[in-house]
């Protein structure tokens, strides 16, 4: 008897390292944000700035991985809405204003639209001609930043953007607008993370997964992929907006399906899915085409083409797959 | 008026053969094959390289028309593995060959659009109708319509056609049936890459070559194979005929707006009939 | 009536796979569909829940026309089915699975932001072990054995809170006790759920209808009681004749 009652606190002991389990990525994940934005006190002005662009290129790559990773629409032309964005941001930023969170929110609301005019029709197929589709969309809507030259300066690009204004103070430091990239990014990426923790986003994955399925389950699916695809393309457009703060500069080639390719390199070398391992796979894709970029003097493609090669055939659930054993066999597409 | 006509039937034609390729790989192989269009775009460049001559023109088809057959039999393979793998898997494997490739070509061929001559004797100009128009480009239109009949008899009459068919209509029954279609499968991907590396020949005088073309005609052969229907060659005909209309009428009444023509083309059928002018039920991806 | 279909028809190509069929389950029946292999059971339970668009005929839930609904729509209003080939999710656990037809179904939001379901989530341990499978609810839907995740399609089923439950041979693949177990969970069924269940084995078939319908090439062949199918001469013809056929392939 009594053996059985000394258990008892023995039984609850697993809740231990299950706690510390759970409390482990919040540790970790408050460290990567206070290292982060320590960063530009120690680096040189020119790793700052790096740093910024992988912060950049993080937030958007993050906002892909919810389509791609969590809900299972490949896209292919995704650029187009971070670019509709930087391009919209530019714009106010030079004709209106470019105190703070006006770009900003020009730049997601932008990303949004310019997703609600194409997601409607994108979003009832699925499969191989949701690839099809949001590749021509991508393509379609970078000649019209080609052509539309009043708005958006041609082939030469938007040139002549000012610096981002908080509170009247225009941030010309590299620090500053680190600071200032860093977190919005992380606000960005901590939205997206809660959404795909929520009863919602578990639809989502449900979707991903098996969408009759879930058609079946009463789930009416093409609103879900309809408004994860308008939310996708906003925070696409918060990060063109970054984009074109740090740049002070947008061209067609930001819209370009070579950009589309490049966040979604990003996300498969992290793993899809796993928000973090697009973050993880925006870094070294910035990395690499920053320090190889000089060297290969404009072949960036040719490295693309072949780590994409290498990564379907040798990373078939990328970086996140690596630390777990395989689970699943494969979703149904 | 009548030019731009015309000049729709030439760019149609040449679209179906680009297209024809992608569509049954597909149908086929449930394979969106990214790298098509630099497929065509290298035989452009082979053809900047050899025509100018009779010789150099026929040569420049011989050596596409291997090199496309050979490149179609290696991506076979290449897919091979990933058959159960992901459509994004799939595309994904597809266009990092295709970004290869392109480079690979830029590396050999420069960066500076290469423009095409017309082969001797058809590049002039004759009198239709009253209006001057280049003389290759209504052989384009002969040549591709005899094309299109032979690619359309071959599937329809033949049994190795019957078997494409087949497969495109219920993959799963196909196998089923324990035909090994293997060497099927690497067949019709040897011989859509053959048409789009011919395509790039024929196209050459045209288009030019250049870097970025790949990615353009890449989607126009997309956009030709949603709207006919995948796996299906009067669908890749008559949706290459109507696209070959709507960009050239797009380019000459809206030319700021020619892509969104396009696109706006390809909406309306998705809208209208998501499985394509002439899809099937079975046609359809799922 | 509970469930009403006239004249429902679908054809694949030249096979009429469903060739006018008029069904009508009474509220609270216990009401069995049975017929050899390729007889159109399935799909007229997808004409029937929506899943497949049927080309004429119209469906009745209640005295609510539903054919021109959409599957979600009927599910909405109380149809919910099981899948012949169980078909799930692949990267959820069994727990995970059930609670994402529970929370569509018992009223609880949707958010789009963290929220603690306790609710959905001990609802969903319930439905789990009601079908036999507690304490297997922490268990990948990979690695869960067939018969098991015919179970947990039940669970599934239920958890849409339906007023008419449509399964599709859920015993086929289940070991004698995961058949007992079903069953047992078929027998407790509150007395408000029309079930209509495509089942080969008999047994199971006449242990729980209270009535019967006999699919033939996509036609009824005969509905009634279950003695009066059994003593069928017709239903006997139809069965052995499929079986003879195959003999004939076998052979
Ligand atoms: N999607 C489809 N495409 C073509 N034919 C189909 C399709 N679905 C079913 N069929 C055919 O329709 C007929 C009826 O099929 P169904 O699955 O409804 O039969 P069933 O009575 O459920 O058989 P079983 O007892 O084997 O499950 C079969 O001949 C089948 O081959
Ligand atoms: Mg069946």
């Amino acid at each position: 008897m009594t053996a059985v009652q000394t258990r008892i606190p023995v039984a609850d002991a697993p809740a231990e390292p299950n706690r510390l389990r759970r409390g482990l990525p919040r540790i970790v994940a408050v460290a990567v944000v206070l290292v982060l934005a320590a960063a530009p006190l120690f680096l040189a002005p020119f790793a700052t700035t790096t740093l910024t662009r992988i912060v950049v290129f993080a937030l958007f790559a993050v906002s892909l991985d919810l389509l791609v990773g969590i809900t299972g629409l490949p896209s292919l032309g995704h650029a187009a809405y971070f670019g509709a964005g930087a391009y919209a941001a530019g714009w106010v930023s030079i004709n209106v204003t470019a105190e703070a969170p006006v770009p900003l929110l020009v730049g997601a609301a932008t990303g949004a639209v310019a997703a609600a005019l194409t997601g409607w029709i994108t979003v009832r197929t699925g499969g191989v001609f949701f690839l099809m589709l949001t590749l021509a969309i991508g393509e379609t809507v970078q000649q019209l930043a080609n052509t539309w030259e009043d708005a958006t300066g041609g082939a030469n690009g938007l040139t002549g953007v000012p610096s981002v204004r908080l509170a009247g103070e225009p941030l010309v430091n590299a620090g500053y607008l680190y600071w200032y990239v860093l977190a919005i990014g992380v606000v960005g990426f901590a939205l997206v993370w809660l959404v795909a923790r929520s009863p919602w986003g578990a639809a989502l994955r449900g979707i991903r997964d098996n969408e009759p399925r879930m058609r079946a389950l009463g789930y009416p699916t093409a609103v879900y992929k309809y408004a994860v695809f308008v939310l996708a393309g906003s925070v696409a457009g918060v990060a063109g907006s970054l984009l074109v703060a740090q740049q002070r500069l947008v061209t067609p080639a930001d819209l370009s399906f070579l950009t589309s390719s490049f966040a979604l390199l990003a996300v498969v070398i992290g793993g899809a899915g796993s928000l973090w391992g697009a973050c993880l796979g925006a870094a070294v894709v910035v990395l690499v085409r920053e320090t190889l970029g000089a060297s290969l003097d404009g072949h960036g493609p040719l490295v693309l083409g072949l780590v994409f090669v290498l990564v379907v055939y040798l990373l078939p659930r990328g970086a996140a797959g690596l630390r777990w054993p395989r689970r699943d066999k494969g979703r149904s597409t | 008026m009548l030019v731009s006509v015309l000049n729709g039937f030439a760019i149609g034609f040449l679209l179906f053969i680009l297209a024809v390729g992608l569509s049954l790989v597909f149908g086929m192989m449930d394979v969106l094959n990214l790298a098509h269009g630099a497929l065509f775009l290298g035989g452009a460049y082979l053809g900047a390289a050899l025509a100018g001559s009779w010789g150099g023109f026929l040569a420049a088809l011989a050596v596409a028309a291997v090199a496309g057959l050979a490149a179609g039999a290696l991506l076979s393979l290449m897919t091979e593995p990933l058959r159960n793998r992901s459509h994004l898997d799939q595309a994904l494997l597809t266009l990092g060959v295709a970004f290869v490739a392109a480079e690979a070509l830029i590396i050999v061929f420069g960066d500076d659009p290469l423009s095409v001559p017309a082969p001797p004797g058809l590049d002039g100009s004759v009198t239709v109708l009253g209006a001057t128009y280049p003389t290759y480009r209504l052989v384009l239109i002969g040549v591709g319509a005899v094309l299109a009949i032979v690619v359309h008899v071959v599937v329809e009459r033949t049994r190795i056609g019957a078997l494409v068919r087949a497969t495109v209509a219920d993959r799963e029954m196909v196998a089923a049936l324990g035909v090994d279609n293997r060497l099927v499968k690497v067949v019709v991907f040897g011989v859509g890459s053959l048409l789009a590396t011919t395509a790039g020949v024929l196209g050459g005088p045209i288009y030019g070559a250049r870097p970025g073309l790949d990615a353009t005609v890449l989607i126009l052969a997309l956009v030709v194979v949603v709207i006919g229907g995948l796996g299906s060659v009067r669908g890749a005909l008559l949706g290459a005929l109507i696209i070959g209309q709507v960009d050239t009428l797009g380019r000459l009444l809206l030319p700021e707006l020619a892509s969104f023509v396009l696109f706006a083309a390809l909406a309306l059928v998705l809208v209208l009939r998501p499985q394509g002018i002439l899809g099937g039920a079975g046609a359809r991806a799922r | 009536m509970a469930l009403r279909s006239t004249g429902l028809r679908r054809s694949f190509g030249a096979l009429a796979a469903v060739d006018g069929v008029d069904l009508a389950v009474a509220p609270g029946a216990r009401h069995a569909l049975i017929g050899p292999n390729g007889a159109g059971k399935s799909t007229l339970f997808k004409l029937v829940t929506g899943t497949m668009r049927a080309d004429a005929g119209t469906v009745e839930l209640g005295d609510r026309d539903v054919t021109g609904l959409s599957e979600v729509a009927r599910c909405r209003l109380g149809m919910s089915q099981t899948m012949q080939h169980a078909s799930l999710f692949g990267s959820m656990t069994a727990t995970e699975t059930v609670a994402l037809a529970v929370q569509r179904h018992d009223g609880s939001r949707i958010t789009p932001w963290p929220r603690r379901q306790r609710a959905v989530r001990e609802r969903a341990e319930e439905l789990l072990a009601g079908v036999g499978l507690a304490g297997r609810g922490s268990t990948p839907v990979p690695s869960l054995s067939h018969g098991e995740r015919k179970q947990l399609e039940v669970a599934v089923a239920l958890a849409c809170k339906p007023s008419l439950l449509l399964l599709d041979e859920p015993a086929a693949g289940m070991s004698a006790a995961e058949r007992a177990r079903l069953v047992e969970v078929l027998a407790e069924l509150p007395a408000d759920i029309t079930l209509l269940i495509v089942e080969h084995d008999l047994d199971l078939v006449f242990s729980v209808a209270d009535a019967v319908t006999v699919l033939h090439l996509g036609r009824v062949l005969l509905s009634g009681t279950p003695d009066e199918v059994r003593a069928s001469e017709d239903v006997r013809e139809a069965y052995l004749g499929a079986k003879r056929r195959e003999e004939l392939f076998l052979g």
